[in-house]
């Protein structure tokens, strides 16, 4: 039997199958195999999604905690003591649990709402129906990748109630501190079970990102040239891509930390003494971790920015009535953003002690990445340049993406360069430009995307009034809180610190660090506006009609889809493609559906 | 839209094929690959930093000297019987992958059966070398007196060797040897045992006539593309601890 024969058969097979189940919208399902353990991949994308707000509450509460002690150093709130207990006593927390606190926040926002909950949720959602599939490829494998993900969250959630406290070493876990438990409380067994976690982590998005490339590379329906693509499958496949590429090289750092805690091995430890005692470790290397961990690292600040700049082209073309300005330019960009990602990590060590000519070559390499995301930026505001721009939520949010990504773009020229890094390393500064440029970025892509697609997740629509104040709110507390933490780390406030009033030279920041506290709680007390939106629409809003069941006039596959669809997609047929995504205002028409052939009076985009 | 002038546009990235002429989930096994390749970089690369930032290494024809019944007087001959073991496996599921595409449910049968053979050989060859490292101790010379260390993760005997009392005694070796070498070894070995557990799999759902019934022999191929892959691993892996 022939390639094709065998490839041939189990399209017809698989096809063949979700065309009976759909066909059969009365059969037996019950409410495990429909919404636990289930294989349809738009059920799935929902699992990620409220599992990632789930956990984005968790993590943004946490940050308003150590921002507490950060804005209030001297007053004590009681009611820290009743839920930390003795972490918290005479409610001011420990410096144990403030190092506690900003490693979870780091590595729940960075791995399980930004990487897990937006490239998880929309690449899930997204692929199959923007490139004309029923499924993922392997719809099982995507099934357990999710429970992957739910077990990671289950060890990393057990991790903060172990008695010596979850892991209190930064999301970079550099060793030796996070390889020795003598060291410190944070470093027992919560460290272990974060470390076990994330190996659970990375086997979650390696079975993802294998059925992301597999999918948009086999899958796509007659018609969808990969030139045709949406954007956002673009920009989930280079994601993709990337963490395939680089999650294995964290798994190497994650086991042999393991080895160097448990069996004795001297992979990053070397000449160590601790509490007196000298450690026979010897021979080992730290910067060899950092090597390791940032390959990764840097990477991911990609996997968590990616599907937000596809997201936003999409909105943004969408929502402006226009054709995407430069889409080859953006596919190369994508293209030359992932290439280079992985050869610009050591930029994050300038000061680590390696070899200093190593410093220049990486400076190069991180200041060439400006080029490709300038071109991004351009080509978004070249979109909206005269458009007829619709404000919807999503579109505020997307304009939103745009702003914070170019605000702390241009902070990572000024980073990117070792000379001037030496001096605002590990700084507020440093806070300012990752937060603004790929943390809250990245979250108002994640935003726009749920504003965007919610009616064709749930079939209601979110309401619009809580949206647009829930954006206002948000990204004004955004630019409250960031915005000065750039003078603070210019003036070299170091990051990471419990408490500065020891420090003449960062008094003067009192007043400003007790406003930014107040920033951050009213953003994150606005996040419940969305949290409630989002629920509430879930079960009472506004609910899609067959007649409108493309709201905001898109020309993309997906929208052709029934209001609600089922497992499978499509009741009939895959609709063949026809066109590029982006037929915007073309002649007289407002839109033109990919579906649609080509006219006679009409040329190809 | 009937009266349109329809242009159908057709070439491999045209949709509704695959361009690579694969199956998704070989193509998935691919992009595994790829992506294990990357773990097993990282080690070697991490491994390579570690030991040429050393002063001293370990010479592994010292090291690596004996065979079952013969102690000390034949280095690397045994690493080579276990090399010829892996890659022999390999041949066999060629073979194997070939019988399944013309359909021969008997060839695949004896084929894996054989491929399994040579797994479970090779890792007994591994537990065999393990042991003899982590068991037989050397005299080493530390601090002025001698005494026997086993090559473990923390100890290292095979130093350079200086005389002492007459005789030639190693000193203290870099600590790092036995880390990287049983860390990547064994990771290397965690993969073989995977292969050979996917290989039974397949040789039950060969002998139940799965593959048979569904037409085609695939899985065995993508198992055969993993048993290949670890294979190529050890080649790498025996080069740089054995060779190098």
């Amino acid at each position: 039997m022939t390639n094709e024969e065998a490839l041939q058969q189990h399209s017809q097979v698989t096809q063949g199958a979700a065309i009976a189940v759909h066909a059969d919208h009365h059969h037996k399902q019950s409410f495990i195999t429909k919404y636990i353990f289930s294989t349809d991949h738009k059920m799935i994308s929902r699992q990620f999604l409220v599992t990632g707000i789930i956990w984005a509450v968790i993590g943004g509460f946490f940050s308003v905690v150590f921002r507490m002690q950060l804005g209030f150093p001297d007053q004590t709130f009681p009611w820290l003591e009743t839920i930390f207990g003795k972490w918290a006593e005479g409610g001011r927390i420990s410096q144990d649990l403030y190092y506690t606190l900003v490693t979870m926040h780091g590595t729940i926002l960075v791995f399980f709402v930004l990487t897990a909950g937006l490239s998880g949720t929309f690449s899930n959602f997204l692929i199959p129906l923007q490139i004309g599939a029923r499924d993922m490829a392997a719809p099982f494998v995507n099934m357990l990748s999710y429970w992957f993900f739910f077990a990671a969250s289950i060890v990393m959630f057990s991790s903060l109630f172990v008695s010596t406290g979850g892991s209190s070493v930064g999301w970079t876990f550099y060793p030796p501190l996070s390889a020795l438990g003598e060291a410190a409380e944070g470093a027992k067994a919560g460290m272990d079970l974060w470390l076990i976690s994330i190996f659970l982590f990375i086997v979650s998005q390696l079975l993802g990102g294998l059925n992301y490339v597999a999918t948009i590379i086999n899958m796509r329906t007659k018609g969808m040239f990969m030139t045709r693509l949406p954007l956002t499958i673009w920009s989930f496949m280079f994601t993709a891509i990337l963490g395939i590429l680089t999650f294995p090289v964290l798994l190497s750092a994650v086991v042999l930390l393991m080895f160097d805690r448990h069996l004795g091995t001297s992979f990053f430890l070397s000449d160590i003494v601790i509490n007196g005692k000298i450690l026979p470790n010897e021979g080992g290397s730290p910067v060899l971790f950092q090597h390791l961990f940032w390959f990764l690292g840097h990477p991911e600040v990609y996997i968590v920015a990616l599907p937000a700049m596809g997201i936003t082209s999409e909105v943004v073309s969408t929502n402006s009535r226009k054709p995407i300005f430069g889409y080859m330019a953006m596919v190369g960009s994508f293209f030359a953003i992932t290439t280079l990602s992985m050869i610009v990590w050591a930029h994050h060590m300038f000061v680590s002690g390696m070899n200093p000519f190593l410093g220049s070559v990486f400076t190069l390499f991180t200041l060439l990445i400006a080029v490709p995301s300038a071109i991004k930026v351009f080509n978004w505001l070249t979109t909206m340049w005269r458009g007829n721009i619709i404000f919807t939520p999503a579109m505020l949010f997307s304009i939103g993406f745009v702003s914070l990504f170019i605000s702390g773009g241009l902070t990572g020229i000024w980073l990117g360069n070792a000379t001037i890094d030496i001096h605002i390393h590990d700084t507020y500064f440093n806070i300012a430009h990752f937060h603004l440029v790929m943390g809250v970025a990245s979250m108002f892509g994640m935003f726009s995307g749920i504003y965007h697609w919610f009616p064709k997740m749930f079939g209601r629509f979110m309401n619009k009034t809580l949206g647009y104040i829930h954006f206002w709110i948000t990204i004004i507390c955004a630019y409250l809180i960031f915005w000065p933490m750039h003078y603070q780390g210019i003036a070299g406030m170091p990051r990471r610190y419990f408490d500065y009033s020891n420090w003449e030279s960062f008094k003067m920041f009192e007043g400003l660090n007790t406003f930014i506290s107040i920033a951050a709680i009213v953003a994150f007390i606005a996040q419940f506006l969305f949290i409630f939106n989002f629920f509430y629409s879930i079960y009472k809003g506004r609910k899609v009609t067959e007649e409108n069941k493309n709201p905001w006039k898109s020309t993309t596959l997906e929208w052709s889809t029934p209001a609600l669809p089922g497992h499978g997609n499509w009741p009939g047929e895959i609709p063949e493609v026809h066109r590029w995504p982006y037929d915007y205002s073309k002649g007289d028409r407002d839109f033109i559906p990919q579906t649609e052939p080509i006219g006679a009076d009409e040329g190809e985009h | 839209m009937e009266t349109a002038v329809v242009q159908t546009k057709k070439g491999i990235w045209s949709g509704g094929r695959s361009p690579f002429n694969v199956s998704y989930g070989k193509l998935m096994m691919w992009y595994f690959l790829l992506s294990d390749s990357f773990t097993f970089g990282a080690f070697l690369i991490s491994y390579g930093m570690i030991r040429f930032s050393s002063n001293y290494w370990v010479d592994h024809n010292h090291v690596f000297s004996s065979f079952p019944g013969i102690e000390g007087n034949a280095p690397l001959a045994f690493v080579s019987l276990m090399t010829f073991i892996l890659i022999f496996s390999s041949v066999t599921m060629v073979l194997a992958v070939h019988e399944g595409k013309k359909m021969n449910k008997k060839g695949v049968q004896k084929w894996l059966f054989f491929t399994i053979l040579g797994g479970l050989a090779f890792l007994s060859c591994q537990a065999i070398e393990w042991t003899h490292l982590l068991t037989s101790t050397h005299p080493v010379l530390v601090d002025g007196h001698l005494e026997y260390w086993n090559t473990t993760t923390s100890h290292n005997p095979w130093g350079p060797r200086v005389m002492y009392e007459g005789g030639l005694v190693g000193t203290p070796g870099p600590v790092a040897f036995g880390g990287y070498f049983f860390g990547i070894t064994g990771f290397h070995g965690f993969h073989v045992s995977v292969g050979v557990l996917l290989l039974i799999i397949t040789l039950i759902n060969t002998s139940n006539n799965v593959f048979q019934n569904r037409g085609h022999y695939e899985m065995v191929e993508k198992i055969g593309l993993y048993w290949h892959f670890v294979d190529l691993v050890w080649v790498f892996v025996f080069l740089v601890f054995y060779l190098i």
